[in-house]
C-alpha cells in the first residue's frame, strides 16, 4: 500500500518536474497559429478584408474576431482551409468565388496616369506617365486593388483564360 | 502454351476486352497520298513546345526543320512534305477540351523532295552521346502514346546504367494494330533500332514483349532477330493493360517498379517498337520523324486498316481515305480504353497518335451510371492494386486529399475499373478530374508563393526608396546649410 502510494507520488513528481522544465525550455514564442494562418492567406497585402495586411488579418482570425470567409481573393479554397485549421464550421455558400481572375487594361481608355501601378501589391502593372499600362499575367493575383484607383475605369477583372495545360476534366454528374 | 501454364502465367490483374483488332490488322499497309495542306502542332510531345524557325511564305523541303526544341525536355518538328509555309496559328488540339494550340500549316507542292540528310554511318562506331544527339535532332519521341522525347530517356538509361532494354510490342488496346503492322512489315527495322538503342544506353540484352494474340508479328520478329542472340522475342499473355510499362516490366523480368520511381531505377528502360523503328530511320538514314503508321478502325469505317500517313494530316482526311459507312457517333484518338475523345475530325495527326477510331452508335453507347454496390470488381481488375471504389467515393464527396491517401497518384488511368464496373460508374473520369484539380491546386500554391515574394520585394523596395529619399533630402539640407553658412561668413567678412 505504502509502496504503491510512494511510487505513484514519485512518478507524479518526476513527470511534473519534466513537464515543468519542458514548458520553460520548449516554450513557443509568439502565436504559432497566427503564423500558420498567415501562410494560408494569399499574402498580397491587398487590404480587401479591412485589415492592413495579411499578418493583421491572421491575428484577427486567431483571436476569433474575423470570420474565415474574410479573404475575397482567396475564394472558397482559402475559406475552407482556414475553417479547417480553426476547427470552425463555415457557410461557404455566401463566399463569392469567381475563380481565378486577372486584371486587364482597356488600352483605348487608359490615360497613363500611373495610379494603378502604385497601388499594385505585387508590382504586376508596368507603365510610365502618359504611356498605356499593361498587366504582367504571371504576377497578377487578381486582388482588384487597381480597379478602384483607375480614374477612367480602364481596369477590370477578367477570368483567367482556360488553356490546354490548365484544363481539368469536369467532375462526373452524380448518378 | 499449355492449359496449366496459361493458368499460372495469366496475370491476376487487368481485363480481357474483345480486341476487335482484325480484320484491320490483317489488311495490308496503305500509303496516304500527302494531302494539300498539313498542320504541324508545335507541342506534340511531353515538355516544352517547339519554337518555329521558318517564316510564312518560306519554301521548305521534306524533313526540313520547322521548329526547334526549346528547353531540356522538348523535341523539334520537321516538315513531312515539300512545299510552302502557309500560316503559323491556332488549330484544334487532339484534346477532350477542343481548345486550340499553335501549329505551322504547310501547303504541299506534291513533289515530296527530301532535304539533304545527315550521312549514314555505322551506328555501332558512333559514341552513345552522338546517337542521342541525332535521335533528339530527328524529333523522335515515344510513339506508344506517352510522347516522351526518346533521347532524354537514352541519357537517363545511360546515367542509371540500365542493363535491359524492354521493347514494348504489347499493344494491348483493343482496335489498334499499328505496332502489330510495323512488326509484321518492318521487323528488321524494329530489331535494328532496338540494337541501336541498346548501344546508346549500354544495355546488354533486349527483351521484346509481344502479346500472344499477334502470332504473325511474333514470327516476323523471331525471324528478324534470329541473327542477334541479345535480342530476345518474348511472347506475353494477351491481357489489358500489358502494354503499360510497369505491367510489361513485371511480366518480363519479375521486377516491380516502386511507386514514384522510374523504370530505369530497377535497371530497365522501355521503348515502343515504333519508336525503335523511328530510331533506325533517324540513325541509319538520317531521316527525322515525319510520318507514322496509324490505325483507322471502328464500326463506322468502311475499309478499316493501317495507313502510313504524314504527320499533320487531318483526322477527317484519314477517315475519308478509308471511307465512312455512316456519320461516326464518336471519334477517338488512340485506343478505346485510354484514348482522347475528339469533338470533331478537324484535328491533325500528331506523333503520339497510334490510331483514330470512328465508332458507330452501338459502339459509342454509354450505359447510365448507377450507384456503387461495393462489389469490389474494380479492385480485382486494377493492375496497380488500388481501391478505385474508395478513391471515387472520396472524390465524389470532394475529399481529394482522402483520395490521395488511397494512392491516387499511382493510378495509370488504364480504365480497367470503369470497364468491369457493373454500375457503369465513370471511375476514370473521377480520377482524371481529381488529378487535374490537384495539379491546379499545386499551381495555385506556387502562384501564391510567388505573389508573396513579389509583395515582400515591393515592400523592401518602398522602404529602400523612402530611405534613399530621406538621405537625399538630408544631403540637400546639409548642402543648403553649408551654402548659407558660407554666404553668412562672406557677408560678415565683406564689411570688415
Amino acid at each position: 500500500m505504502l509502496i504503491a502510494i510512494g511510487s505513484l507520488a514519485l512518478m507524479g513528481l518526476a513527470l511534473g518536474a519534466v513537464l515543468g522544465t519542458a514548458a520553460r525550455y520548449l516554450a513557443v514564442e509568439g502565436n504559432a497559429i497566427e503564423a500558420e494562418l498567415k501562410d494560408m492567406l494569399p499574402g498580397s497585402q491587398c487590404g480587401q478584408c479591412g485589415y492592413v495586411g495579411c499578418a493583421q488579418a491572421a491575428a484577427a482570425l486567431a483571436k476569433g474576431e474575423a470570420a474565415p470567409t474574410l479573404c475575397p481573393p482567396g475564394g472558397k479554397a482559402v475559406a475552407e482551409a482556414l475553417a479547417a485549421k480553426l476547427g470552425v464550421k463555415v457557410d461557404l455558400s455566401a463566399v463569392a468565388d469567381n475563380g481565378p481572375q486577372l486584371a486587364l487594361v482597356a488600352e483605348e481608355i487608359c490615360i497613363g496616369c500611373c495610379r494603378c501601378l502604385k497601388a499594385c501589391p505585387t508590382d504586376a502593372i508596368v507603365g510610365a506617365a502618359k504611356q498605356i499600362h499593361n498587366v504582367i499575367r504571371e504576377a497578377c493575383t487578381g486582388c482588384a486593388a487597381c480597379v478602384d484607383r483607375c480614374p477612367t475605369a480602364a481596369m477590370s477583372l477578367v477570368p483567367v483564360p482556360v488553356s490546354l495545360q490548365h484544363w481539368v476534366w469536369p467532375k462526373p454528374a452524380p448518378a | 502454351m499449355g492449359f496449366f501454364e496459361r493458368i499460372f502465367r495469366e496475370p491476376r490483374w487487368g481485363v480481357h476486352p474483345d480486341n476487335h483488332k482484325r480484320p484491320a490488322a490483317d489488311a495490308p499497309l496503305r500509303v496516304l497520298p500527302p494531302p494539300a495542306r498539313l498542320y504541324l502542332p508545335l507541342h506534340q510531345h511531353v515538355g516544352g513546345a517547339a519554337r518555329p524557325v521558318v517564316l510564312v511564305g518560306q519554301k521548305v523541303l521534306k524533313g526540313q526543320l520547322l521548329a526547334e526544341a526549346q528547353g531540356n525536355i522538348s523535341a523539334p518538328i520537321h516538315a513531312p512534305v515539300s512545299g510552302t509555309v502557309a500560316a503559323i496559328g491556332e488549330v484544334t488540339a487532339p484534346h477532350p477540351s477542343g481548345l486550340g494550340f499553335a501549329a505551322i500549316s504547310i501547303d504541299s507542292d506534291g513533289e515530296g523532295r527530301w532535304i539533304e540528310t545527315e550521312p549514314a554511318l555505322d551506328p555501332f562506331a558512333l559514341a552513345p552521346e552522338e546517337i542521342a544527339r541525332r535521335t533528339a535532332a530527328a524529333g523522335v519521341v515515344g510513339l506508344g502514346g506517352a510522347t516522351f522525347p526518346a533521347a532524354v530517356k537514352f541519357a537517363l538509361g545511360k546515367r542509371l546504367a540500365v542493363s535491359t532494354l524492354i521493347v514494348n510490342g504489347g499493344e494491348c488496346e483493343p482496335y489498334l494494330s499499328s505496332d502489330d503492322r510495323i512488326m509484321r512489315d518492318h521487323a528488321d527495322q524494329v530489331v535494328d533500332g532496338a540494337r541501336i538503342v541498346m548501344h546508346a544506353i549500354g544495355a546488354r540484352e533486349a527483351l521484346v514483349g509481344i502479346e500472344d494474340n499477334k502470332p504473325e508479328a511474333i514470327a516476323a520478329m523471331q525471324k528478324a532477330a534470329a541473327a542477334y542472340p541479345e535480342v530476345k522475342i518474348r511472347p506475353v499473355p494477351a491481357r489489358y493493360p500489358m502494354g503499360s510499362d510497369k505491367q510489361l516490366i513485371q511480366t518480363l523480368t519479375g521486377k516491380e517498379v516502386p511507386a514514384d520511381a522510374r523504370a530505369a531505377e530497377v535497371g530497365v528502360l522501355v521503348h515502343n517498337v515504333s519508336t525503335c523503328a523511328a530510331v533506325h530511320q533517324a540513325i541509319r538514314l538520317g531521316r527525322p520523324l515525319v510520318e507514322r503508321i496509324v490505325t483507322i478502325n471502328g464500326g463506322a469505317v468502311a475499309r478499316p486498316g493501317n495507313i502510313f500517313a504524314p504527320l499533320g494530316t487531318l483526322a477527317d482526311e484519314l477517315l475519308a481515305f478509308c471511307g465512312l459507312k455512316e456519320t461516326p457517333a464518336r471519334l477517338i484518338l488512340g485506343g478505346p480504353m485510354m484514348g482522347t475523345p475528339l469533338l470533331h475530325g478537324k484535328v491533325p495527326l500528331v506523333k503520339g497518335a497510334s490510331g483514330i477510331l470512328a465508332f458507330d452508335a452501338r459502339e459509342a453507347a454509354v450505359p447510365k451510371a448507377g450507384p456503387c454496390i461495393r462489389c469490389g470488381s474494380c479492385t480485382q481488375a486494377c493492375p496497380m492494386g488500388l481501391l478505385p471504389l474508395e478513391m471515387a467515393a472520396r472524390i465524389r464527396a470532394g475529399d481529394l486529399d482522402g483520395a490521395v491517401d488511397f494512392a491516387l497518384s499511382d493510378c495509370i488511368a488504364c480504365g480497367c475499373c470503369a470497364y468491369v464496373c457493373p454500375s457503369h460508374i465513370p471511375l476514370v473520369q473521377y480520377f482524371s478530374h481529381a488529378k487535374g484539380e490537384l495539379a491546379a491546386r499545386e499551381r495555385a500554391r506556387l502562384r501564391t508563393e510567388a505573389a508573396k515574394r513579389l509583395a515582400e520585394a515591393r515592400l523592401a523596395r518602398l522602404a529602400r526608396e523612402s530611405r534613399e529619399k530621406a538621405a537625399a533630402a538630408a544631403r540637400r539640407k546639409a548642402e543648403r546649410d553649408a551654402a548659407k553658412a558660407k554666404a553668412a561668413a562672406r557677408a560678415e567678412g565683406a564689411p570688415a
